[in-house]
């Protein structure tokens, strides 16, 4: 069969504007968590990732006009570009345009700075697709916190259908009112950055990014690439709102994941968490992991760098892991204390430098949703 | 491997009425507001499932038509969830947005993203399959042949529900389609569009 690569990647977030900014601040132990006091939801401050629109027209202004974009329109359409700065031969006729987004434009809603129809996915898309002048009907992902993954995945299998030669999948979600007062109305925002996995871990910190990947089946022929190999989804059919006490949706995803592709626990190098830090979703995902046989595998949580950036989490993950794999490094899961998990994981403590080939993501959200995907890094000899 | 694939049974929700395989099982009265036809669609059916009650409307409308979809049988537990629409859950976010003036509610912000319903659907008939929930404008029926038949050619199903399932100021349109190895019309564009948008109405 076919495979698919990870190209070009791009990360807009607080940490920088394009992926070598967010993997030099990762190295160096940045978060863009940072202490803020302007939510009526959350009188005594909270810690959150957010991008100043300012510094988001100061880049946008080099391509478009701000004002004529929402926020997050900005961000996604400068993820993107960077796509395309990278790839100026790119047959836009056949390049599909994969979204990935839970709430898109929603700071919008009971404002009127904007035509009504912002608020709608289907527009966000449209909108990114008509600057760009990508002519093939965009796609939107719209499935909760597993969305950028699934969005690559989806980006594949109509790669697959034959839809689209290429596809640029891209992800971005806000840290709105919206967003915060509700995950605050859940009691589930921490009061320090979030702490993964940690004993001390009270609960999320949420943050704002976007994300953008070139996926097809060209790779340079004379370096490492990275292939997508498969993934699968699970929903855990337990609860719409919180996770599953024995990991079975996860579990299953992972499982079935392996076992279609004749993967033992043991081969897989590296495991990129969902880790949200709240009490019950790192307990779900150590119970899964270890019913699917990956408690000694190296695995981090991102969350303690950007915080919890909802439809774009999972594609910074993946980019994040492509990059792990091609450059052998194992990056720290931030914020980590000691291990507050009923079942010991193999946390990542400090950067450090592994051979890898075979990296495993996955993602969790409401609704139930899970999903395991496998990368592989092809070496050039 | 390529399998050919059949669409077997089909639901409508749409203007006052709902449909099976194109035929009347419930209709309501002039000016019935959604939320009392939803009511009368569940005493109508004699369904017996309290969670229905908690649920905003648009899962409402997912879950009355899978019920109905599935009446009588019993789904393989292999049977993933491909489904669309327009709005999201854009009526369940204005109705959030509205409690967070006063008291933001939990119980309402949990329903502010379209693929909850996947999860109602899947906690009533204990699928832990595979699910994804697109936007689109319009039905696409393009859209979802082409992700469906990837997933059975990777053997990830071996069945599916297609649905769009949409709500906006109170329009809704709801079109769910059961898809397997056997059935009663081919699994393509032409047959979709005519079981989504039936021409005789």
């Amino acid at each position: 069969m076919k495979r698919n690569y990870l190209l070009s990647d791009s990360i807009i977030s607080p940490l920088g504007f394009g992926t070598d900014a967010n993997l030099k601040a990762i190295r160096s132990g940045g978060s863009a968590l940072k202490f803020h006091t302007n939510s009526r939801f959350l009188k005594d401050g909270f810690y959150a990732g957010l991008i100043p629109e300012k510094a988001i027209d100061e880049h946008f202004s080099d391509i478009g006009a701000p004002a004529m974009f929402t926020k997050l329109e900005k961000l996604m359409i400068l993820a993107v570009q960077q796509i395309l700065d990278q790839n100026p031969g790119l047959e836009m006729q056949d390049t599909g345009l994969i979204i990935s987004t839970t709430k898109g434009s929603i700071d919008q809603l009971g404002k009127d700075e904007f035509p009504e129809d912002r608020l709608f996915l289907w527009k966000l898309a449209e909108v990114i697709a008509d600057f760009f002048q990508i002519k093939k009907k965009p796609v939107v992902v719209s499935n909760a916190c597993i969305s950028g993954a699934l969005a690559v995945k989806t980006a594949n299998d109509l790669i697959t259908a034959g839809r689209f030669l290429n596809a640029i999948v891209v992800a971005g979600d806000l840290v709105s009112d919206f967003v915060l007062s509700g995950f605050q109305s859940f009691q589930a925002i921490s009061e320090k950055p979030c702490r993964p996995f940690s004993s001390d871990r009270t609960g999320i910190s949420l943050g704002e990014a976007s994300a953008a990947i070139l996926i097809g089946p060209e790779a340079g022929k004379n370096e490492d690439r990275i292939s997508y190999i498969d993934a699968c989804t699970a929903n855990d059919a337990n609860h719409i709102s919180g996770p599953s006490r024995t990991g079975e949706g996860l579990y299953l995803s992972i499982s079935r994941l392996l076992a279609a592709n004749n993967i033992e626990p043991e081969e897989i190098d590296y495991l990129s968490a969902h880790g949200t830090a709240t009490e019950f979703n790192d307990e779900m995902e150590a119970i899964a992991f270890n019913r699917a046989g990956l408690e000694k595998v190296p695995v981090n949580s991102f969350k303690g760098y950007y915080g919890h950036t909802l439809g774009a989490s999972a594609l910074i993950e993946t980019i994040l892991t492509k990059h792990s794999l091609l450059e052998n490094e194992l990056f720290t899961s931030l914020n980590f204390s000691e291990v507050g998990v009923s079942i010991p994981l193999n946390i990542i403590k400090e950067n450090r430098n592994k051979k890898l080939s075979l990296a495993l993501k996955t993602a969790s959200g409401f609704g139930g949703c899970n999903l395991a995907m496998l990368l592989k890094k092809e070496v050039y000899e | 491997m390529s399998k050919n694939l059949f669409i077997k049974d089909s639901v409508i929700i749409r203007n006052g009425k709902l449909l099976r395989n194109g035929k009347v099982v419930v209709q309501n009265y002039p000016d019935q507001k959604l939320s009392s036809f939803l009511k009368e669609i569940y005493k109508d059916q004699e369904l017996k499932y309290p969670k229905f009650f908690k649920m905003d409307k648009l899962s409402k409308l997912g879950y009355l038509a899978s019920e109905i979809l599935f009446q009588n049988i019993e789904p393989d537990p292999e049977t993933a969830l491909v489904f669309s629409n327009a709005a999201s859950s854009l009526e369940t976010d204005n109705a959030y947005a509205e409690t967070m003036n006063d008291f933001p509610s939990p119980s309402v912000f949990v329903y502010t993203l379209p693929n909850i319903m996947l999860g109602e659907i899947s906690i009533r008939f204990q699928l832990r399959s595979e699910n994804i929930f697109l936007v689109s404008e319009d039905f696409d029926p393009g859209l979802f042949i082409d992700y469906s038949k990837t997933l059975f050619q990777q053997e990830k199903a071996r069945e599916i529900v297609c649905g769009w399932v949409d709500l906006h100021n109170s329009d809704y349109d709801v079109f769910l389609c059961h898809i397997g190895p056997e059935g009663r019309y081919d699994f393509n564009e032409e047959e979709l569009k005519k079981l989504y948008l039936p021409t005789h109405e």
